[in-house]
């Protein structure tokens, strides 16, 4: 799976409850996650995040289990987040639903080109380029589906 | 020669597993994105209802209609699926599990990151999301990387006004925020096995504060005699041999009443350190500190005084709030001037009952302080009961002593 983008730049053990806070979970609408994700962090970043790949610090999505931190992302636009570590169950979470991670050490540099592929393990920016941890088979297969729905829904 | 976790998942550390679940679990706050996810996975039904639970306890009671109805389609949902359903008031899913559900030797999953409290019975309890939490459902499974495992040795024992929070925030303190990220902690040593399963619950419960997947006690006689009280019979865990991949030891004895403080959990210092500062609420309650021995000891701490800002305390479970009021804890802490809430998660995850205005300072025994949790503009102070209670008689920052406890 190959893909590319603008980085947007994020710092380290960035929490799912600056990625969308605790006051606009109870909704089932998934363009207001997306309306806000990041906004304590910086308010305008939500309407720029179209795609783009964000890059994060270490310990990205750390937190709470809220699966809306990393839908409101990709509803927002990214197409992938790379970070050298990410929350484990912020991890599991971002493949379900079908959203890119490559754990790899990428320093960031706002608005560069980035381009990733999943299967040879790699991220690149600027012309540096780092090896990511190898993502499992299953986790590959779900992520190729769209996310663990439809991959579940194709298995029956 | 397996560490617990390897036992457990019945793999070593590294491998991939599928694996039965004996207790799945989801709340209010995830269990509607769960059922969404299952009704899009196409599903007829669930697996295995009679190791299913829904509790209700993170907006509970709701605090607008909104959430009233979600709650209400996710009520019907149980209901109509046969689960295990806990209603608003119980208490707090962690809390009611620990009440004679969890034994020794599970596959916990829940659907909130704190399922690591499970730990210490001795089973392995960790939190995915709703998505994940609906493929429970429909197939009674998941898979794991089996987790490497670091050990928090422990020695000692707990000394002054100290208590097993200043043990959590202190290995979290030493591990980093993501010190134990893809990893189970291991509770050992002569120090785990001299504290009490409310404490073990405590320790459990801020595992994945260092980023853990798991954070798992042996079970011993202490276990036994717990699970006792409720009926269970449960046998303890021989322990085998096996390797670490890192060990931190803590030395009970040493330990001092610890605060976290700037946002982060693992910015811990001692409590002599921010002694004076001014806080606006304190709050006691969650499913790191507000068990009956935490009333308790709050209780002791307030007995005959008056205390000087507003003070919430929430119990953890039904069965926490009825055993405070019958052994007159509730009325010492309404004397003291305290606010007691409805059993469940309060203020913690800043959604009602204790919400901070922009500035407010709360001292809480919660396991989160990320910013803008409780409110906008609110900070978070993270400590023990003791020295909640402590500083709640003098409005600021107070480190607790031994002979306030006792």
């Amino acid at each position: 799976m190959y893909g590319e983008g603008r980085a947007v730049c994020v710092g380290r053990d960035m929490d799912t409850d600056r990625i969308i806070a605790g006051r606009y979970l109870r909704t089932k609408d998934r363009s207001l996650w997306a309306a806000h994700v990041f906004e304590d962090l910086d308010p305008t970043l939500a309407n720029r995040l179209k795609g783009t790949v964000v890059i994060a610090g270490s310990n990205m999505g750390c937190g709470s289990s809220r699966e809306q931190a990393a839908i409101a992302l990709k509803e927002a636009g990214v197409v992938a987040v790379i970070a050298p570590t990410f929350a484990r169950i912020f991890f599991r979470n971002a493949i379900n639903i079908g959203l890119p991670l490559v754990e790899c050490p990428l320093s960031c540099r706002e608005g560069a080109w980035v381009r990733f592929n999943l299967e040879e393990g790699w991220a690149e920016v600027d012309g540096q380029r780092c090896t990511a941890r190898p993502l499992s088979p299953k986790m590959l297969e779900i992520l190729r589906a769209g996310g663990l729905v439809p991959y579940w829904r194709n298995r029956r | 020669m397996a560490t617990l976790s390897e036992r457990i998942l019945g793999g070593l550390a590294g491998t991939y597993v599928d694996v039965r679940v004996d207790r799945a679990f989801a709340h209010d706050g995830t269990g509607v994105l769960a059922k969404e996810a299952w009704c899009n996975m196409g599903c007829e039904k669930v697996r295995d209802p009679g190791r299913t639970y829904i509790f209700f306890d993170h907006i509970a009671p709701a605090n607008n209609s909104t959430t009233a109805t979600l709650q209400a389609e996710l009520r019907a949902f149980a209901r109509e699926r046969r689960l295990n359903f806990s209603e608003i008031g119980e208490g707090i899913c962690h809390q009611l599990l620990a009440e004679g559900i969890v034994l020794p030797g599970e596959v916990v999953v829940g659907a909130d990151s704190h399922t690591c409290t499970l730990g210490a019975f001795g089973a392995f309890a960790t939190g995915v999301g709703a998505t994940d939490m609906a493929a429970i459902w429909a197939s009674g499974e998941t898979w794991f990387r089996v987790p490497e495992t670091i050990a928090i040795r422990l020695t000692g024992s707990l000394t002054g006004a100290a208590e097993p929070k200043d043990l959590a925030l202190a290995y979290v303190r030493d591990l980093g925020m993501d010190g134990a990220n893809y990893h189970a902690l291991e509770f050992i040593g002569a120090g785990a096995a001299g504290i009490p399963m409310a404490g073990r619950l405590t320790c459990s419960n801020m595992a994945v504060e260092a980023g853990a997947k798991a954070g798992l006690f042996y079970a011993d006689r202490e276990t036994v005699g717990y699970l006792a009280g409720f009926g269970i019979q449960a046998a303890p865990h021989v322990p085998e041999d096996c390797t670490y991949s890192k060990e931190l030891d803590i030395d009970l004895t040493d330990l001092q009443p610890l605060i976290a403080s700037g946002h982060r959990v693992d910015r811990v210092q001692e409590v002599a350190g921010m002694a004076g500062m001014p806080v606006d609420q304190v709050f006691i309650g969650t499913c790191t500190n507000g068990r009956l021995p935490d009333l308790e000891r709050l209780a002791r701490v307030l007995r005959g005084k008056k205390v000087r800002v507003r003070t919430i305390v929430v119990p953890a479970s039904r069965r926490t709030l009825a055993e405070a009021t019958r052994t007159g804890i509730v009325e010492t802490l309404l004397a003291a001037g305290c606010i007691v809430g409805v059993p469940g998660c309060g203020p913690c995850l800043g959604a009602h009952m204790g919400v901070l205005g922009e500035g407010e300072v709360c001292l809480s025994t919660a396991n989160r302080n990320f910013t803008n949790r409780m409110g906008v503009g609110g900070e978070i102070l993270l400590s023990s009961v003791a020295t909640a209670g402590a500083s709640a008689l003098r409005g600021e920052i107070t480190v607790p002593e031994a002979a306030d406890v006792r």
